[in-house]
């Protein structure tokens, strides 16, 4: 903890350094100098509004993204034909840039809400069923064997012996997920909405305010370092209990 | 009672089992005995009903119960849950009642990873017992263990099948073993496997 803490301060102090150095505010600006234009933003009411716009996207993005791909992904760690199938698929969709698909989200779907979401969600699928199609194909199959000859009811086998095999590999997805999601959805604000960090970062980049562009960017990094800190941590450390037991 | 004729069961093209035809009451302590890799293994799936890709007809009660060579238990659930998720019918106490029978009710909320090797095992026994299984299957439940460990795991299995009395079918390689606890001897012999001619057990 110590450490994380002299890290952090010492990105801070290389930034006040390469600050003094530039001598040019409007390049880059002092950190202390964030916090005025920050105030009159969540004063303002605009920072937590776009915040919130933003953060619902991600959300929405996360859900399904997580939801589809976790369902393709058992059903490709576990049927082979299945896997045989979609694995061309997933291998282009992995290596199809995330531009590409979101402008392309915008020319077929018009741009909306319903765009910005799916071209998100698009981006992110492949990435989670890969990760949980590995967990799927290190399934125990002892365990499996075990509860075939006790008759244990699919709900009880899906929660308690399948769930708890895919956990580490669900964390992993959502880690990686979140962090990836939220970059993209900037990405899909900045070309195609009206409002959003990203929409916020566009204009404020049209005016080179560069201090404008960093309070609303440092922001949203806060929103997900929480969301890291007191949601996904947490989970992580509950699901692993019983290795450390 | 328990019918098991296999007519044949193959993987791919290798024939592994044909024409193997028996039968058991409940109280009946069976032992498979053969040499490794000649298919004991391969009937007690199919006995287990964990494998139903072959030709033939196995009729079994509902009730049934496998200890493994492994005690394959659920890491992540506790000792008790480890009772009471494959018997959801069971309350706690007789589930609890079923870990003091092989010793280790004291250990009820610790996870299979906090036990030892031996108490592992017990409770692998008392998760098969608990049911009170019909049926009891077992697959070299002794094989790698030390000789004192394997002579009381040995002993306790005794004392819960004169207990509960299923009708019970256990592999192993050990004559031994298979003397002091079967009733019965079928040896599985050729390629593809058959039953050898019946000796009777002394046990």
């Amino acid at each position: 903890m110590k450490t994380r803490i002299l890290s952090i301060v010492s990105l801070l102090a290389l930034w006040v350094v390469a600050a003094w150095l530039t001598a040019d505010a409007q390049i880059l600006p002092q950190p202390w100098a964030l916090l005025k234009p920050f105030w009159t933003e969540t004063a303002s009411g605009e920072l937590p509004h776009h915040l919130a716009v933003t953060s619902l996207r991600v959300v929405w993005a996360f859900a399904l993204a997580m939801a589809i791909g976790t369902t393709l992904g058992v059903l490709m760690g576990l049927v082979p034909a299945f896997d045989r199938w979609l694995d061309p698929w997933l291998v282009i969709f992995l290596n199809l840039p995330a531009l590409v698909l979101i402008v392309l989200c915008y020319l077929w779907i018009g741009l909306n809400e319903t765009a910005a979401i799916i071209a998100v969600t698009l981006n992110k699928i492949p990435n989670v069923t890969t990760i949980i199609r590995e967990g799927a194909r290190s399934l125990d199959g002892n365990l499996r064997a075990m509860a075939q000859v006790f008759r244990m009811s699919r709900m009880v086998y899906l929660r308690h012996i399948i769930l708890p095999q895919l956990a580490p590999y669900i964390t992993g997805a959502a880690r990686s997920g979140i962090a990836v999601i939220w970059k993209i959805v900037l990405v899909v604000e900045f070309l195609g909405r009206s409002d959003g960090i990203g929409f916020q970062i566009h204009l404020y980049f049209q005016l080179f305010d560069v201090a404008m562009v960093l309070v609303y960017s440092l922001s949203f990094i806060a929103v997900m370092l929480l969301v890291e800190w007191l949601i996904l941590q947490p989970w992580e450390r509950r699901v692993r209990a019983w290795r450390t037991a | 009672m328990t019918r098991i004729d296999v007519n044949r069961k193959a993987f791919g093209r290798d024939e592994v089992l044909c024409d193997i035809h028996f039968s058991f009451e409940p109280g009946e302590i069976v032992a498979l005995l053969g040499p490794s890799g000649i298919g004991k293994s391969t009937l007690l799936r199919l006995v287990a009903g964990t494998d139903t890709d072959f030709d033939g007809q196995i009729k079994r009660p509902d009730a049934i119960a496998m200890v493994f060579q492994e005690p394959t238990l659920i890491p992540w659930r506790s000792v008790l849950d480890n009772i009471l998720l494959p018997h959801p019918a069971l309350d706690v106490k007789t589930a609890l009642q079923a870990l003091e029978r092989v010793g280790i009710d004291m250990k009820a909320e610790l996870f299979p990873g906090q036990l030892s090797v031996g108490q592992q095992r017990r409770l692998s026994l008392a998760r098969a017992f608990a049911g009170s299984p019909e049926l009891l299957i077992m697959d070299e439940p002794f094989v790698s263990l030390d000789g004192r460990t394997a002579d009381d795991m040995l002993s306790l299995t005794e004392e819960l099948i004169r207990d509960i009395r299923p009708a019970t079918l256990f592999v192993t390689h050990s004559p031994t073993e298979a003397d002091r606890l079967a009733t019965r001897i079928l040896t599985l012999a050729g390629k593809p496997a058959t039953l050898a001619p019946e000796r009777e057990a002394s046990g």
